[in-house]
């Protein structure tokens, strides 16, 4: 029993890093119907600049004040660096077809995985512990510090998250451009200050995970955006790509299952079954979990 | 439609043009080696040039930056000296950035475009396995320093190694487990992407039945894996005495790090994979305790060989003190030096037939290849104390 608990926390563990991810292309979806492929590598810059904010710039760290500091520094560069992928790449792009800007997303991707081997470094380095660590133990199940750390922040960003979208003017103004882009621009909404902004918050989330990754498996390098990017996108497929919820839901389906598969000896075939149940769920609910059918206009 | 056909009638005759010239050259390069060979061999003043590949970048680099590097002295410490048969080394290393796929490249090109009388590498045993077809194909000899599985020997009769091999490192971890740390139920925990891992486990499962012990469960991960928790969970519920790890720093620091998190105390023990200093900065100190490994050679270690090039290392690189990778890097460019003085030539056929009959004392100790071109040595379990590894012990072979 306790080993399924422990499992049970693992896996909502690492499905709440996937959520943070997994929303910034949910949202970007949302908005531009276009799948932002450089969004896994911003999750890796967010963990870089903790690592420079600690190791270079002199960050206090260790306590819970500085690894709030050090968070709230990665998300606001992120959310820098993916307003400015917007302008450059995706902007100038605006009204062609989307194959087009997919492309240029896949590029964008590679153009920071490459600077970052370049700037970086390609060896893996390790990345300090941010928060006071302490466990915890509950008969057999042991929590760490960093565990709870997660689920707060993740917890409280989606909170955050769900006020701003619902709760707001500008979050009003995003969910108008994500339901008619044209429509919302003949109502007086500024499009491009939505899309901006949408990158921002999403790009935001990305480096949030980025640092609670770090966190959580402290050796971090350029490539490292890959698989959990690829983790995250399949579970905002999963719950239905442009929903919210459900890319939250999706992303604790994926975490628990590799979590579960990978404790019963089966670790080999981890990502093979959590892919091969993206496939299933796919053939019997096309538009994901949560997401709701559109038929294409022609 | 028409535009297309030409396009594809273009181009099948530029692939042939490239493969007639290809053909061509190689039969041109053939004819023209040949003899080249036997006449340039040993009077001539040029260099003689020594491919090694490395992973100086990469998951793997502290291996393939401390191998180099010790190879590099051992380079400098005879060119200094006057180089062998009155010639220099010129050692030509190229990184694989740790990469499956990248070596096969390096070695082609070493032995094609640069044209060397022998290559040194790699750490990781999977690397070595992909480099050593390729020699032995070509007939070129290969010294890998420290890759320890098996089956890079058995690829052929150019292909050497200076260290021990994993039958006898799983071997001395299974009797350390047994008698040292009393254990009686233990649980492998291997890298199934890597030859040295699964090699390593195997040889452990089967000495640690053999001396009485029981393997009662075995949990399984890949290169580049970030969460073990799942796994270690599972492993936490066996309840084993020990838990083998037998893979390489990156993954085994973030291991022991999360299987402490969850409030695993037992020992935690693997190979010379586990040597190198990010291990400490992965995992951190405390973490580590309770740790071991097994690897070739330690800085405390205290013969006059080792002392000498210890005072050599920290001399040329600031200080830094050398591993056993560096050991065996230094060793293995000593065994083709050595090879080179008894051949009294470059010609690989006789490298080869003088590497055969290795027999001199390294830093890591007196080597001497058996029939299987592998060398039977002693090993040392090192274990981390307040943040820094320790010499335990000596095993002898």
């Amino acid at each position: 029993m306790s080993e399924f608990l422990q499992q049970l926390l693992n896996g909502i563990n690492l499905g709440a890093i996937y959520a943070l991810i997994a929303l910034g292309y949910t949202m970007v979806y949302g908005v531009l119907r276009f799948i932002n492929f450089a969004h896994s590598d911003v999750f890796m810059v967010g963990a870089f600049v903790g690592f420079y904010a600690t190791q270079r710039w002199g960050f206090p760290f260790g306590t819970i004040g500085g690894g709030l500091l050090v968070l709230i520094t990665a998300m606001g560069l992120c959310a820098g660096l993916g307003m400015l992928i917007e302008k450059l790449a995706y902007k100038p792009l605006r009204g062609r077809s989307t194959l087009t800007v997919l492309i240029t997303a896949i590029g964008v991707s590679l153009l920071l995985q490459n600077t970052g081997q370049k700037v970086f470094g390609a060896n893996p380095k390790a990345f300090p512990a941010l928060f006071p660590i302490t466990q915890f133990h509950f008969g057999g199940l042991t929590v760490s510090s960093n565990q709870i750390i997660v689920l707060v922040v993740t917890v409280i960003l989606l909170a955050a998250l769900w006020w701003v979208v619902h709760r707001t003017k500008i979050g009003t103004a995003m969910r108008a451009v994500s339901f008619n882009a044209t429509a919302a621009s003949l109502v007086g909404i500024n499009n491009n200050a939505v899309i901006s902004f949408t990158f921002a918050i999403g790009s935001a989330l990305a480096g949030a995970g980025g640092i609670l990754y770090a966190m959580n498996y402290p050796s971090i390098d350029p490539l490292m955006g890959t698989l959990p990017g690829l983790k995250a996108f399949v579970a905002a497929v999963l719950g239905g790509i442009g929903n919210l919820p459900g890319a939250a839901l999706g992303a604790m389906i994926i975490g628990l299952v590799e979590t579960f598969v990978a404790g019963t000896g089966l670790s080999t075939f981890r990502d093979a079954i959590a892919f091969a149940i993206l496939i299933l769920i796919l053939l019997f609910r096309p538009a994901g979990l949560l997401g709701t059918m559109k038929t294409e206009k022609v | 439609m028409k535009i297309s056909a030409t396009h594809a009638t273009r181009w099948k005759s530029l692939l042939k043009d490239i493969g007639l010239t290809t053909t061509l050259s190689a039969i041109l390069l053939t004819v023209g080696c040949k003899p080249a060979d036997e006449t340039t061999g040993d009077p001539s003043s040029e260099p003689i040039k020594v491919g090694e590949y490395a992973s100086l970048t990469g998951s793997e680099a502290a291996f393939g930056q401390s191998s180099h590097k010790g190879t590099q002295l051992a380079i400098d410490e005879v060119n200094a000296a006057g180089g062998v048969l009155g010639r220099q080394i010129e050692l030509i290393t190229e990184d694989n950035q740790s990469k499956a796929g990248e070596s096969t490249t390096i070695v082609k090109k070493f032995i094609n475009r640069d044209k060397v009388v022998a290559v040194l590498g790699e750490v990781a045993s999977s690397r070595s396995l992909e480099g050593a077809p390729v020699c032995q194909a070509a007939g070129i000899p290969m010294i890998s320093p420290s890759s320890t599985n098996p089956k890079v020997t058995e690829t052929g009769d150019y292909i050497f190694r200076v260290c021990f091999i994993d039958p006898f490192q799983g071997k001395l971890l299974a009797e350390f487990a047994a008698k040292t740390l009393k254990a009686k139920k233990a649980v492998i925990l291997s890298d199934v992407s890597s030859a040295y891992s699964v090699g390593l486990a195997e040889f452990f499962r089967e000495s640690f039945k053999a001396a009485g012990g029981e393997i009662i469960a075995e949990q399984r991960y890949a290169s580049r894996d970030k969460d073990f928790k799942a796994q270690l969970t599972a492993i936490k519920a066996a309840n084993p005495d020990a838990i083998c790890v037998p893979g390489y720093y990156t993954e085994v620091g973030l291991i022991v790090k999360q299987a402490r998190e969850l409030g695993i105390t037992v020992p935690i023990f693997g190979g010379d994979g586990w040597e190198a200093p990010q291990l400490i900065e992965i995992a951190g100190g405390a973490a580590l305790k309770n740790t071991f490994y097994s690897t070739h050679f330690s800085p405390a270690q205290d013969t006059p060989m080792a002392k000498k090039f210890v005072e050599a290392f920290k001399a040329k690189y600031n200080g830094e003190v050398p591993d056993a990778m560096a050991a065996l890097g230094y060793d293995s460019a000593l065994a083709l030096i050595e090879a080179i003085k008894k051949a009294g030539s470059t010609e690989p056929a006789r490298l080869r037939d003088a590497l055969k009959t290795t027999d001199f004392t390294g830093v890591t100790g007196h080597t001497k290849l058996d029939e299987k071109r592998d060398a039977t040595k002693p090993a040392v379990i090192i274990t981390t104390e307040n943040g820094a590894f320790k010499f335990l012990q000596t095993v002898e072979p």
